[in-house]
């Protein structure tokens, strides 16, 4: 037996065993006792935050990164609570991240005791597992089960929550030799039979996509999608969650679908004969309305969770398992084919899609007075600090067009909150991110209306010394609900204009922060203030880019309508052509 | 729309009926009936839950059920394959004129008067969903006071167990 320590000890020698070596979190009564052992830990940073939902927001950030399991803590009650939202953002993106909340005493439990609330409750729809720790004897194999649960199969978060006396409570720490979850079996090998029938459906199909989502990242499988993409010629799209799966240089790319797609992306999904569908789940804002979703295509769906496949779309060839061993038994199976003489023949559609890509390339129009244009500045921005940096987005129209114009070239290069949609999320997940991979050069790429939710974290990047860069799109309105009263409401802007061109003044805001303050408001300082960005490394960069407001975001598929309506501007339709 | 009756094994562990709960709610599927009680192993529960939904969507809920790390098994028991059985208590007005017409109703549904008072029975019948719903249009007329199912508990018929070696080798005890 081992020596009689805390049950705090025993957490914190816990994660230590896990492998932990970052934490973000905020102390409070309730997790107070873990706090103290946790100073004296050689092998784990805690980075205090100035509020737990970017504690929450920076472990995200740290696991895209990192392709480590991201840690954030916080205390019982409002702690716990302000959770919530970074618990969600990670379910939504299977992001692996282990949360650990302190909770009342055990015999307090239910009395409605002060800073009580039942966050294992609150959490259960919108974690992938959560744990209620009242016995000091069980936290190394909760913090072991919560790590396996988090970082296998469909990643996730986890929450752990630890009422105080089970912190304070004697015990001895064991780390668990074998895990007890007999109820947590993901199947990883997929079947043989599925992969065969998929390799004949491809080499029959006429106008075959590689329609690859998010779930490509998680099983770090890049390198093997290029594979599959280059062996056989197919056209590949890469959805929000996946830019950077595959490289945007790359002529067999078409873009990202959905509500802001490429013509070619969308167009490419929804006259296509065969989905080759890798990790993505039929989102609605890839199908846009999902009666109307490509609807001759048949549908190879590969996936680790199950659940995904014919919950929106039915799937033809379904393909339960790990991309990492999936889309290798795709290229096998498919060698096996042409080397039995069976080929695919694509170079009709290849005219097809090739003439979309080519009439509708991706574009902006330049204001006539000489005003900033929010395009013009990501592009640069994307340009100048290039594919090995890391682009953490918030959400509204900059984080569409930093998915859009941001060349990426490389997996784990963007980060951003897809199913959520959650407003804020960049500078913390850029903190997060710039821990996680310290030698890239991190940049938000934020709105204005984002920026003010959670901005204070970059005191947090000050203090504690992670220089992360902000490029503000600065349009002084909430600017995609603006654009969707522009088009849907008849102009009548309620509620959208946040002043932020006079209030706050965010170069000021900078310096009170202790980060540099830049601000560039006409197109010929861009790049100059840009580079002068990239040249500051000693604190956070924050620029404020003062932009024209009316700018739009194209091309759009207005919410519950088909993709076949796609606008490349206003009112303006693709010609889909018909000479094939 | 159609009825389907689900048997899922779980591990006993606190919150594990709302993690089950909340997710029907939550995916949108309504639960008909749900019973929950141990099993032959130490540790396991069952709960039998009547859910009614299209094929599709009951795919769907079975896979996310699947997601819960607590659930162990999933089998839907089709009615022609299974015994499926609820309870009923019902408290009947009763005077003696009206008594024995419903110990007759009684006797003809095999079921038991389990209390009397001297202006009411109380009834106990065990069957089908189909059976008790038919004893009680019966009672009816009579003024029911007060009545009380339990959830429908189900379980295959034949000498197979869907307790298999999988789910019994957690039997630490055995």
């Amino acid at each position: 037996m081992g020596e009689q320590i805390t049950g705090a000890q025993s957490l914190v020698y816990a994660l230590e065993t896990a492998g932990v070596t970052d934490v973000f979190g905020i102390p409070g009564g309730a997790i107070l006792p873990l706090y103290d052992p946790l100073m004296d830990s050689s092998s784990i940073r805690h980075i205090l935050v100035r509020h737990e939902q970017g504690a929450g927001h920076a472990a995200e950030g740290y696991a895209y990164v990192s392709g480590k399991v991201g840690v954030c803590m916080a205390t019982s009650g409002p702690g716990a609570t302000n959770l919530v939202t970074p618990l969600a953002d990670a379910n939504m993106d299977s992001v692996p991240m282990v949360a650990i909340t302190g909770q009342v005493p055990s015999p307090s439990i239910g009395t409605d005791a002060f800073q009580e609330a039942d966050i294992r409750g609150i959490t259960m729809p919108i974690t992938k597992h959560s744990f209620l720790v009242t016995n000091p004897d069980d936290i190394p194999r909760a913090i072991a089960e919560a790590f396996h649960l988090a970082s296998t199969g469909r990643p996730g978060p986890v929450l752990v929550d630890v009422s105080k006396d089970a912190l304070q409570g004697s015990t001895t720490f064991e780390w668990p030799t074998s895990l007890d979850l007999p109820g947590y079996h993901p199947v990883t090998r997929p079947h043989a039979k599925q992969i065969r029938e998929a390799a004949r459906m491809i080499i029959d199909a006429k106008a075959p996509v590689l329609y690859v989502g998010g779930g490509v990242m998680r099983a770090q499988a890049s390198k093997a999608l290029m594979r599959l993409a280059e062996l056989t010629g197919i056209p590949v799209v890469t959805t929000l969650m996946a830019r950077g799966a595959f490289p945007d240089s790359h002529p067999l790319h078409l873009g990202m679908p959905g509500m802001h797609g490429s013509v070619a992306a969308v167009g490419a999904l929804q006259k296509s004969d065969l989905l080759i569908t890798l990790g993505a789940r039929f989102d609605d804002r890839v199908t846009g309305k999902l009666s109307t979703f490509a609807p001759d295509a048949a549908v190879i769906h590969a996936d680790i969770d199950p659940a995904e496949i014919g919950k929106n779309r039915d799937a033809d060839v379904p393909i339960v398992g790990d991309l990492a061993e999936i889309i290798p038994d795709l290229v096998t199976a498919i060698e096996a084919e042409y080397a039995a003489g069976r080929r695919g023949d694509y170079e009709a559609w290849w005219s097809v899609v090739g003439r979309w890509r080519e009439t509708y390339p991706l574009g902006y129009d330049i204001p006539d007075d000489g005003s900033l244009s929010p395009q013009y500045v990501i592009e640069r921005l994307g340009q100048i600090s290039g594919p090995e940096s890391i682009y953490a987005a918030g959400v509204g129209q900059h984080q569409m067009w930093a998915a859009q114009f941001v060349k990426y070239e490389r997996p784990d290069s963007w980060i951003n909150s897809g199913g959520l949609g959650t407003m804020g999320f960049a500078v913390p997940a850029a903190m997060g991110a710039k821990v996680g991979a310290p030698d890239r050069t991190v940049w938000a790429v934020d709105g204005d209306g984002c920026f003010q939710m959670t901005n204070q974290e970059l005191v947090t990047c000050s203090i504690n010394e992670i220089p992360i860069k902000v490029a503000l799109i600065n349009n002084s309105s909430l600017g995609m609900v603006r654009q969707w009263q522009t088009l849907f409401y008849n102009s009548r802007y309620s509620n959208t204009d946040l002043h932020s061109h006079r209030i706050p003044d965010f170069v000021k805001l900078a310096d009170a922060y202790g980060c540099h303050g830049l601000r560039c408001e006409s197109p010929e300082e861009v790049d100059a203030t840009i580079e002068k960005a990239m040249g500051m490394n000693d604190a956070p960069v924050v620029i404020d880019f003062v932009v024209h407001r009316d700018a739009m975001v194209w091309p759009m598929v207005a919410a519950g309508t088909s993709n076949d309506d796609i606008m490349v501007a206003r009112s303006m339709a693709p010609q889909w052509g018909s000479d094939d | 729309m159609s009825r389907h009756t689900l048997s899922v094994l779980v591990q006993d562990q606190p919150g594990v009926l709302a993690r089950v709960a909340g997710l029907f709610s939550r995916r949108g599927f309504n639960i008909e009936s749900l019973a929950v009680g141990p099993t032959e192993i130490p540790d396991v529960s069952r709960m039998t839950i009547v859910v009614n939904v299209e094929g599709l969507a009951l795919e769907q809920v079975t896979k996310q059920l699947n997601k819960l790390s607590h659930v162990l098994k999933i089998v839907e028991l089709d009615e022609t394959s299974s015994v499926q059985r609820e309870i009923m208590l019902v408290k009947v007005k009763a005077d003696a004129e009206t008594r024995s017409h419903i110990l007759e109703t009684v006797q003809l549904f095999r079921a038991k008067v389990v209390d009397v008072a001297s202006d009411a029975v109380t009834i106990e019948a065990t069957g089908k969903h189909e059976k008790l719903e038919a004893l009680l249009r019966v009672l009816e007329p009579y003024g029911i006071k007060e009545l009380v199912k339990s959830g429908l508990v189900a379980v295959g018929r034949g000498p197979r167990s869907i307790t298999d070696r999988s789910v019994r080798s957690l039997d630490r005890t055995g």
